[in-house]
């Protein structure tokens, strides 16, 4: 009888529902950057700088967590660069020292990997303006 | 021994100061000598809700600074002798609210009184800090509002991480939710937050829910804490809060919404 009323007479905001599903998946983030180790939000800043020296990505393309499941903690870091581009000639005039930047884009590790992929694209895109990359 | 009951929210707007002084009043009701003190310096308020706005002479600063003896500066209150109120000052200066004045006075309410409430103002900068960093309980007061059910949890952090028990890893915080404004028809509506809801994600027990109600302004009004109307909901509603602070088993009243009623809607309600 109820749910044919709401069929002929359908309530016309249930906006409650949305403002606790927001609050769930905003307090779940806030809570866990909360409980975490206040180095976190600095070692966040730092990767972001190291990427961004061979990837354009922005500051939300980027996740640090920490999670800890019984003994064990596990540090993610999550970069997602669908849609960033290469950046050649940064990573060429400022490498870190001691490495070097042509084994960071081929190396075996999945972010870098996925990097590589990433350079493949933009490479493709870009054409001439790629400058070689010195081994 | 008197027991420090901090009033806190994180946003403002959302009843601490009435809840403070309908609080505190409650407590005194029910025989417990009980004073009630402004933490929000800048911003008095507390005096205007209690009624006392034009007996204040001294406040909290100036006997923090030794300016004043306490017992110049504590109000009594004139419907209630078990109540007390303990205004704040007007000063700009906010870190005239230091730590260990604070500490000092509250040593010394220690001895006369059961319960000392402190009225935190918003925010979570230094006052507010300072509200809550002594406190034996907390009275988080929220709106089934976004903003507020977040800044709540955010205080409610704050106390598990700041107040001098975590410091001194001592028993927690004794935190409790009162859920102010609540509008039942609108609940029913699906356009608000139900107490389930805010139960459920600040994860903290229920202290109370206190109807929308407009004996609530018509008390700030008139400078009565709402406790004292006991014709009105939100007052009978503060009443069961402060039965169940105390330990007892009250049921929930005015989460639902109220039947249409013929005789109310044609002489109005009460």
């Amino acid at each position: 009888m109820r749910r044919l009323l709401e069929l002929l007479f359908p309530p016309k905001s249930a906006s409650a529902s949305i403002a606790r599903e927001r609050l769930k998946i905003v307090l779940a983030h806030e809570r866990a950057s909360r409980d975490g180790p206040d180095f976190l939000p600095v070692l966040e800043k730092e990767l972001l700088a190291v990427v961004r020296r061979y990837i354009e990505v922005r500051p939300d393309m980027i996740r640090v967590s920490l999670d800890k499941s019984g003994e064990t903690s596990l540090l993610e870091i999550n970069v997602e660069i669908d849609g960033a581009t290469v950046k050649p000639d940064n990573a060429l005039t400022h490498p870190p020292p001691g490495s070097r930047p042509g084994q960071a884009l081929r190396g075996g590790s999945p972010l870098s990997r996925i990097a590589g992929e990433g350079a493949e694209h933009s490479e493709a895109g870009e054409g001439s303006t790629s400058a070689p990359i010195p081994l | 021994m008197a027991k420090v009951v901090v009033v806190t929210s994180g946003k403002g707007g959302v009843g601490k100061t009435t809840t403070a002084a309908a609080f505190a009043a409650g407590l005194a009701l029910r025989g417990h000598k009980t004073v009630v003190i402004d933490f929000d310096v800048g911003l008095r308020n507390l005096d205007l809700v209690m009624g006392c706005e034009r007996r204040v002479v001294f406040d909290f600063i100036n006997v923090i600074n030794g300016d004043a003896k306490l017992n110049q500066a504590l109000i009594r209150d004139k419907r209630n002798d078990n109540l007390y109120i303990f205004p704040t000052s007007q000063t700009r200066d906010k870190e005239a609210l230091r730590r260990d004045g604070v500490e000092r006075v509250l040593r010394e309410l220690d001895e006369d009184f059961d319960y000392v409430v402190c009225d935190s103002p918003a925010g979570i900068e230094h006052g507010a800090i300072t509200a809550l960093y002594f406190a034996d309980s907390a009275i988080i007061v929220t709106n089934p509002e976004v903003s507020s059910v977040r800044d709540s949890d955010r205080i409610i952090g704050i106390l598990a991480s700041k107040s001098r028990r975590a410091e001194r890893n001592q028993e927690p915080v004794s935190i409790q939710l009162l859920l102010t404004r609540y509008a039942p028809e609108r609940v029913n509506k699906g356009e608000m937050l139900t107490v389930e809801d805010v139960k459920e994600i600040l994860s903290i027990p229920l202290l109370g829910v206190i109807p929308e109600s407009e004996s609530v302004l018509r008390a700030s009004n008139t400078g009565t804490p709402v406790v004292f109307d006991e014709e009105s909901p939100a007052g009978r509603a503060y009443v069961d809060a402060v039965a169940r602070f105390l330990g007892e088993q009250r049921e929930l009243r005015f989460v639902k919404p109220e039947r249409k009623n013929l005789f109310r809607f044609i002489f109005g309600k009460a």
